[in-house]
């Protein structure tokens, strides 16, 4: 089922920890006896993944909390086992599909992808998940469902951060069929080989790698398919600011921000600004979904 | 009575003492900054520690005179201190954000035309630069009573910087609608004294 996309990196881009540090050399070296080539170097060259350490200690997940580091200190807390998720709606098989009975099913790659957040920061993660198309032919699309409707957990005792009226929980999300049935898009339940922690959105979150980072969202317990565009968090919350589709765009910016550059995370206090590239560099992939649409009116 | 134990002890504090406690947090954060204590993104932690400073000191300046009237707490020697200091972190912020955030220049003027949270904030800093330049015995003297009439611009500089706070953050918080809430009741505490009583 899966492997239907093919990196465009080498299996050596996503190495255990330990081993990526020589990673640069060993690309460095393979591009040297010409068996790689000189843009797929380049383009390794850029993709370096982020510390473990960072991945985990600057995130944006509100219902522990605002600050960056509260969802490290407090998402702890938060019980995830047993998970289940609930797919209903336009789907031949609705229920509640319990995360071990999907793990047995579902074929775990690894996906090294740019994160680029709407904050005009970004990382690079080497992701582990399935791809979201599989879970969803797991539950059988029916014929008029259009899009896929995205809930994350939701518990008043173990989340902080919900007794804020931030936005209106649960946090939710949405994507059109062919975004979520596109090869891309994957349901991530690790990073470096690890499981993915808590303040990462455990057990599973989606990773949708050529929109803003807040599309992608953390620890679903269910998902529901449509026929109409579904309520988005941010986009209830500014429906100036925040749109359905959020792709990364550098030429759209953002009413109080420019998303023409972004600033790579664990450069430290002078690291400089890198352009933001189209669909966050994705366009190859994705820009046909979008054909004959107004970019900077579908936000 | 407690009042006038709290003068007292701020009358064995000198001034430089305030400024040299004043100062510190900004050399301890820059070098948390460098050293990796400001965790993965350095940049916006750095500039968010310094505006938040920044506001406190507002906060505190605007509340030497309330205290004093009210509660009879007289920190009137320190106040020019405060204010100063207070400008000090309004420029180590926008330092940071123009030379480690945003970094071009061309951007940094779009920035401050188009995004109405940057364009109150760097108003904020405007309005601040004269109160600046006469926090000082000779102007004091020089602009008699134009003095207070001109420091009256604080008022709206500490409104414009809660708003800047508020603008800039996502979704509905609660940390600067207090500083808001903060400043607009220190102002509130001096609109209500009727003018008889002032003179009292």
């Amino acid at each position: 089922m899966a492997n239907r996309w093919k990196n465009d990196l080498s299996d050596r881009d996503v190495t255990p920890e330990a081993v990526y540090m020589n990673r640069r050399q060993l690309i460095a070296g393979a591009a040297g006896l010409g068996l790689v080539g000189v843009g797929g170097a380049a383009r390794a060259e850029t993709l370096e993944p982020n510390e473990w350490e960072d991945i985990t200690s600057y995130n944006n997940y509100y219902e522990f909390g605002t600050d960056k580091g509260d969802p490290a200190r407090h998402a702890h807390r938060l019980t995830i086992e047993p998970w289940s998720v609930r797919i209903d709606g336009l789907v031949e098989r609705p229920g509640d599909y319990a995360f071990e009975d999907i793990m047995a099913k579902m074929v775990v790659e690894e996906r090294l992808y740019r994160f680029r957040c709407v904050e005009a920061w970004s990382m690079v993660v080497p992701w582990n998940g399935f791809e979201l198309a599989d879970l969803l032919k797991m539950a059988g699309v029916q014929g008029a469902a259009k899009y896929v409707a995205f809930e994350t957990v939701l518990r008043r005792d173990e989340m902080p951060g919900v007794a804020y009226p931030v936005l209106d929980w649960p946090y939710v999300e949405g994507l059109r069929m062919d975004e979520a049935m596109h090869p891309l898009t994957i349901m991530a339940t690790g990073i470096y080989g690890r499981d993915i922690p808590n303040q990462n959105g455990a057990p599973l979150r989606l990773v949708v790698p050529w929109k803003y980072g807040f599309k992608s969202i953390k620890s679903v317990v269910r998902i529901t398919l449509t026929d109409t565009e579904p309520p988005t968090s941010w986009n209830k919350a500014n429906p100036r600011e925040y749109g359905f589709y959020s792709n990364v765009n550098p030429e759209v910016d953002h009413p109080r921000w420019s998303q023409a550059t972004e600033r790579r995370i664990g450069g430290g206090l002078f690291s400089p600004r890198i352009p933001t590239l189209m669909f966050n560099g994705y366009g190859d992939e994705v820009a046909r979904l979008y054909e004959g649409m107004d970019l900077a009116k579908h936000i | 009575m407690w009042a006038d134990r709290i003068n007292g002890a701020a009358r064995r504090v000198p001034v430089w003492a305030l400024w040299l406690m004043g100062l510190a947090p900004a050399v301890w954060f820059f070098y948390l900054g460098m050293t990796g204590g400001l965790g993965a993104e350095p940049v916006k932690a750095l500039e968010h520690e310094l505006g938040s400073i920044a506001l406190q000191l507002v906060v505190g300046g605007l509340a030497v005179t309330p205290l004093r009237r009210h509660l009879g707490v007289n920190l009137m020697r320190f106040r020019r201190a405060i204010g100063l200091l207070a400008f000090t972190y309004v420029s180590l912020h926008l330092s940071v954000w123009l030379f480690l955030d945003v970094q071009d220049a061309a951007r940094i003027w779009a920035d401050i035309v188009k995004r109405p949270f940057v364009t109150v904030g760097f108003a904020a800093f405007l309005l601040m630069i004269p109160l600046m330049l006469t926090s000082n015995d000779l102007s004091l003297r020089r602009l008699g009573p134009g003095w207070r009439r001109l420091h009256r611009l604080v008022y709206p500089a500490a409104v414009l910087g809660a708003v800047h706070f508020i603008w800039l953050s996502k979704g509905f918080q609660i940390e600067p609608l207090l500083y808001l809430a903060a400043i607009l009741g220190l102002l509130a505490l001096r609109l209500r004294l009727p003018r008889g009583l002032r003179r009292a």
